[in-house]
């Protein structure tokens, strides 16, 4: 496959560090100011195996993408360290990041998928902050592509891809024709740690960098948030003797 | 008049001294994403094993290698001799971050890059380089600095290694004290004296191969911290090398040391301020979870001031190491900027790692937490590569020159 590969890095997550997660005072957020954010796991072993793909000579050139603000270039710039060849950043600030979720993500990628002729678009299965689980799917079905979704095994035949996937029931083999959407799972791979040279060399890489409407995509969104709030307070359990004293508890409490 | 001159003349040095001053206030973005990459490293490879490493008294092996194969060991090396062609900045970033994931690992990789590479590099051969740096960067090798012996420390030019020439052998006899990576290390550079008459002058610096006959190790020392790197004396008996293995030109040895314990600082003052900052970290957690007298033993007081002054400590320590890494970088004069680093960040990890204790009570005292490893960890900071009064003595001997005295 002597193809280009849209690896999109996907926007950059939250990552808590050490302070606990918090919900804004007004109910329609989480706290995001002076939270750490880097590249989302997932996204990670998406770069990773798409890199690996290129070190086989299986694809061409891997291209690097993330929409958000102006820091998504940090995370594209981690991308580019671990070898992707060049990154596009779309930038997307303020309230339209905030709001920004699969359906617009996809729009993008589809839109950028078509610009760059990409033949292979690779992501994480899901981001760790809003666990959505839908870029990937959306942007197949937009594109109107076969989609491989939760692999933990990818290998191209030809111009097809045999792909293996952790489903519920165990694991599923599927072949897959090109071009194709894949989203990568934790057991893929293990992501390289960057080494220097090539944190050096990634300055040197391009990245480039559009808006939403050069790429003819709106990115209003169609959802309304209407409340976020905490889980409740985790209660104290409490011991029981015997059996017996359960199940009077439990109906107690009518859970039976 | 004279005294207006001067003056200005220092001033001037001090904006001219620092070309990229604004590099102290917010790094480069390839700097952010080292530090980002090494702290990921340190995090996931190398903090939760310190604990074991340190109880076991475990070489790292497999984590140095990880961390030549990125590059790490070799951080200056340019990449035609199989480095990651970086500045001391970023050296000093990566040091940071090994560190305060493991303190032990972060010895090994500072005394390779520092102290056994680096004068390589500065004083070596071409062909020295390749056989003596090359293997070197991969993490498989490592290398090792002899200077201290069991009769001299910081008297470092009262060295009673000798040296003599033997037809086309140099023979080496002495014994050779508290050499770090000596039981794990291929190669090492031993100082020996080639003429004794000539005191400090008459020192010169060698390159030994590891294993080799007539050096053997003594016992590995029982350390109160940085179990996991070796500690031993070096003997030579007899200890016969080809005369192509004398680095420098003769006599240079002293020279060659000291040049090459300016750099070092720079190293072990990251190393120190990896521990702090662990230190800084670990109080921090604890105070925002244990809770007395009805609330977090964060909001009072006594523990905020402390962690007020750890952190003020630590960021000035920071501060001035990356100060004399940029000095360094810039080819400028920076002995005075990587003492005055090496004092403050070992006297702030010394002080952060007793705080730390304090902080977590009883729990600081016990194997449980990591304060009392960083307590440990952090004592010998102010004792190798120049002890305190040393670098006391080096920052004075700058200043009596600035102020003419």
């Amino acid at each position: 496959l002597s193809c280009k590969v849209l690896s999109s890095v996907v926007t950059p997550c939250y990552c808590f560090v050490s302070p606990q997660i918090r919900v804004k005072p007004d109910n329609t957020g989480v706290v995001t100011d002076g939270v750490k954010h880097s590249m989302n796991p997932f996204c990670e072993i998406a770069v990773e195996e798409a890199v690996k793909l290129k070190e086989k000579k299986l694809i061409k050139e891997v291209v690097a993408v993330s929409c958000g603000p102006q820091q998504s270039q940090e995370t594209i710039r981690t991308a580019l360290a671990m070898g992707a060849d060049r990154g596009i950043h779309v930038d997307v600030s303020g309230k339209d990041y905030e709001n920004l979720g699969p359906l617009q993500v996809s729009k993008i990628l589809a839109a950028l998928a078509k610009q760059e002729d990409a033949q292979l678009i690779l992501l994480g299965k899901q981001a760790i902050d809003d666990d959505c689980n839908q870029t990937g799917q959306m942007t197949a079905a937009l594109l109107d592509w076969p989609q491989g979704t939760f692999a933990s095994e990818v290998s191209l035949e030809g111009d097809k891809i045999n792909l293996v996937r952790e489903i519920d029931g165990g694991l599923e083999h599927i072949k897959i024709n090109t071009p194709a959407v894949i989203t990568a799972d934790l057991r893929l791979n293990t992501p390289r740690y960057a080494t220097l040279p090539n944190i050096m060399k990634a300055k040197k890489k391009k990245i480039v960098t559009v808006k939403p409407a050069d790429l003819g995509v709106d990115v209003t969104s169609r959802l309304e948030v209407l409340k976020v709030e905490e889980p409740p307070q985790r209660q104290a359990g409490m011991k029981v003797e015997t059996v017996e004293d359960l199940v009077v508890k439990l109906k107690e409490a009518g859970r039976v | 008049m004279a005294a207006l001159f001067k003056a200005r003349r220092a001033l001037s040095s001090f904006f001219t001294g620092c070309r990229s001053l604004s590099q102290l206030a917010e790094l480069p973005e390839t700097h952010q994403i080292l530090r980002q990459t090494c702290r990921d490293y340190a995090d996931r490879e190398l903090s939760p094993i310190a604990a074991r490493l340190d109880k076991e008294h475990v070489y790292p092996a497999k984590q140095i290698q990880e961390l030549g194969a990125m590059g790490v060991m070799a951080m200056e090396v340019p990449e035609e001799l199989g480095g990651a062609g970086m500045d001391y900045l970023a050296y000093s970033l990566a040091m940071e971050e090994i560190s305060r994931g493991c303190a032990s690992t972060g010895v090994v990789v500072s005394v390779n890059n520092s102290l056994y590479i680096g004068p390589i590099l500065k004083f070596g051969t071409e062909e020295q380089k390749k056989q003596w740096i090359q293997p070197f960067t991969t993490g498989e090798k490592v290398g090792c600095f002899a200077l201290s012996e069991p009769g001299n420390g910081s008297d470092a030019g009262a060295a009673s290694t000798t040296a003599h020439q033997e037809g086309d052998e140099w023979v080496v006899n002495g014994t050779k004290a508290w050499i770090t990576n000596s039981w794990d290390a291929s190669a090492a550079i031993v100082f020996a004296t080639t003429d004794k008459t000539l005191k400090h002058k008459g020192i010169s610096a060698f390159l030994v191969p590891m294993p080799h006959p007539g050096l053997s190790l003594g016992k590995k020392e029982d350390k109160l911290g940085i179990r996991a790197s070796s500690t031993a004396n070096i003997i030579l008996e007899d200890c016969r090398i080809p005369l192509g293995y004398m680095l420098g030109p003769r006599g240079s040895g002293f020279k060659i040391a000291m040049q090459t314990l300016d750099s070092g600082r720079i190293g072990i003052a990251a190393q120190a301020l990896g521990i702090a900052q662990a230190s800084l970290e670990c109080a921090a957690d604890y105070a925002h979870r244990r809770t007395a007298f009805g609330a977090p033993i964060g909001k009072l007081q006594a523990i905020q001031f402390k962690l007020a002054d750890m952190a003020v400590a630590i960021e000035g320590a920071r501060l001035l190491t990356w100060k004399a890494a940029l000095l360094r970088d810039s080819k400028k004069a920076f002995t005075k900027e990587a003492a005055m680093a090496k004092l403050a960040a070992s006297e702030a990890a010394t002080f952060c790692s007793h705080q730390a204790i304090q902080v977590l009570g009883g729990m600081g005292y016990v194997t449980d937490m990591p304060a009392e490893r960083h307590y440990r960890d952090a004592r010998i900071t102010e004792i190798y590569e120049g002890t305190s009064e040393i670098q006391r003595l080096v920052i004075a001997g700058q200043l009596l020159k600035e102020y003419q005295l």
